[in-house]
């Protein structure tokens, strides 16, 4: 199977994959952690601190967010929305929705790691006198991220993969870029194997990058 | 002079504190005694209010707070009283993503705003008086479980509270751990601390309390020093008495 053909497409694709990687994966993948790391953040806190009418929205949010498709709540974004007045370009549409899943998953895993910074270090806090806000802020974010980094990291990776689902609304990544290669030369297993191995470049960087943040934060002796 | 008046509390249906009238002298200590389940942790948190009473009154120091339930208290009010109380845990309850100076300089800096180097000098002054100045960079969980409750005691005297509240302050602890922990209690009763403290310890009761309380099915069944309960002529608290030491 790996004759010269195949070899020289290989060679000639590399760069023609990795780069959509760099001008779009990448950035897809940062600008919506961040966002959905934001709306996490937010949502967490409401659920936690029991905001009242915003409570029953995040849930109502995280609901839906959860138990939907992904691939169909890009469809719904870019595809729908226009019916409804709403035309977005494939790239921001892409963001709104990987954000919008980011900030659902996440906020579970933020407020997971929320409740479980023990109750007793919380009435110490209270016990000298602190209010809500100070706890809060003193006592309960600093151990709550520190516990939420491996799964976030988590979410991190998994949503490298899953920017790949925007070739289905035109967003040139990588595997879009693939897809197209692989049409144009009939070599798919080659080719998605390719991809599939820059895929693990990508993510084989960030576990190095988690392993390198737990060790700075201190998190092997628990 | 700590007061309470008429104090009640009820989890749900239960009824864990009833009308409790007691008076907390200034510079003595006050033991709390009794049978499980009798509402003393539930007495202590109401005196520091992480239990919020249902109904009577606290008064510290001339600072008066009423309980009623059609009318909850103030958040502020809360709060300022809390900074005036120190509480000790069963359990410690040390925060554990900080240092042992850290832990200690928590309540200054960030509820007194003090500076951070006032907090620190005092801090170290407050490590050396409860014999762990050479712990002070260290977390809570490299501490032994003594050490961890002597760091807890000065985590609560630093923030100077006008009481000390101690819930069964070494029953978590080891025999030989204990005694580092009762000998600083003993050295503040010494220095006239206004102190309360929840313990099984009949012996330390005895030395330490000026006054001691006993507490039966959320009510003050009887209270005096040791030798008044002693001889009060009631079966149960001399069983008590005598066969917890
Ligand atoms: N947060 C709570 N919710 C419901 N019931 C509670 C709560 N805290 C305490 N109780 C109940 O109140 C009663 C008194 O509890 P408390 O912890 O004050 O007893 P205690 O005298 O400290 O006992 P021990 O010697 O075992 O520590 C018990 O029946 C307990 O189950
Ligand atoms: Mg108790």
């Amino acid at each position: 199977m790996f004759n010269e053909r195949v070899i020289n497409i290989l060679q000639e694709s590399f760069f023609k994959i990795l780069i959509p990687g760099i001008t779009h994966t990448i950035p897809l993948t940062l600008v919506s952690f961040a966002i959905g790391l934001f709306l996490a953040i937010v949502v967490a806190l409401v659920q936690v601190s029991n905001v009242r009418i915003l409570n029953p929205i995040v849930k109502f949010y995280v609901w839906v967010i959860r138990g939907t498709p992904l691939l169909v709540q890009i469809f719904i974004i870019f595809f729908g929305l226009p019916s409804a007045g709403i035309v977005l370009d494939s790239v921001p549409a892409a963001i709104i929705a990987f954000s919008l899943n980011v900030g659902a998953y996440a906020s579970e895993t933020l407020r997971a790691a929320i409740l479980s910074v023990p109750l007793g270090q919380i009435e110490a806090g209270y016990s000298i006198g602190m209010n809500y806000f100070q706890v809060l802020r003193r006592i309960i974010l600093p151990q709550a991220f520190k516990m939420s980094v491996p799964p976030l990291f988590n979410s991190f990776i998994g949503l490298v993969k899953d920017t790949s689902l925007a070739a289905n609304i035109t967003v040139t990544e990588m595997f879009m870029v693939t897809q197209r290669i692989a049409a144009k030369t009939f070599e798919p297993l080659a080719l998605y194997c390719e991809v599939a191995v820059i895929y693990l470049i990508f993510c084989t960087v960030l576990s190095k990058v988690q392993h390198m943040a737990e060790k700075s934060l201190k998190l092997e002796q628990g | 002079m700590l007061q309470i008046k008429n104090l009640s509390k009820n989890y749900e249906d239960l009824k864990v504190l009833e009308q409790i009238d007691l008076e907390i002298e200034s510079n003595k200590t006050t033991v709390i005694i009794g049978p499980s389940g009798s509402g003393k942790t539930t007495l202590l948190r109401c005196l520091n209010l992480l239990a919020i009473p249902d109904i009577g009154e606290i008064d510290l120091n001339g600072v008066s707070l009423t309980f009623d339930p059609n009318q909850p208290l103030q958040k502020r009010k809360i709060l300022d009283y809390r900074k005036k109380t120190g509480m000790v845990f069963q359990s410690f309850h040390l925060f554990s993503h900080r240092t042992v100076i850290e832990n200690i300089m928590e309540g200054p800096v960030t509820v007194l705003k003090k500076g951070k180097a006032d907090a620190m000098a005092e801090g170290m002054a407050l490590l050396k008086k409860v014999g762990l100045e050479d712990k002070a960079n260290q977390y809570p969980r490299q501490l032994s479980g003594g050490q961890q409750q002597r760091v807890a005691i000065a985590r609560a005297l630093a923030m100077k509270p006008e009481v000390l509240l101690f819930d069964e302050p070494t029953s978590a602890l080891d025999p030989e751990l204990e005694i580092e922990v009762l000998e600083i209690i003993r050295a503040l009763a010494k220095e006239h601390y206004t102190i309360v403290i929840v313990t099984h310890k009949m012996t330390f009761a005895k030395e330490v309390g000026d006054n001691i309380i006993f507490l039966e099915n959320g009510r003050i069944l009887k209270q005096g020093s040791y030798a008044e309960l002693y001889h009060s002529g009631n079966e149960r608290i001399n069983r008590f008495l005598t066969t917890l030491q």
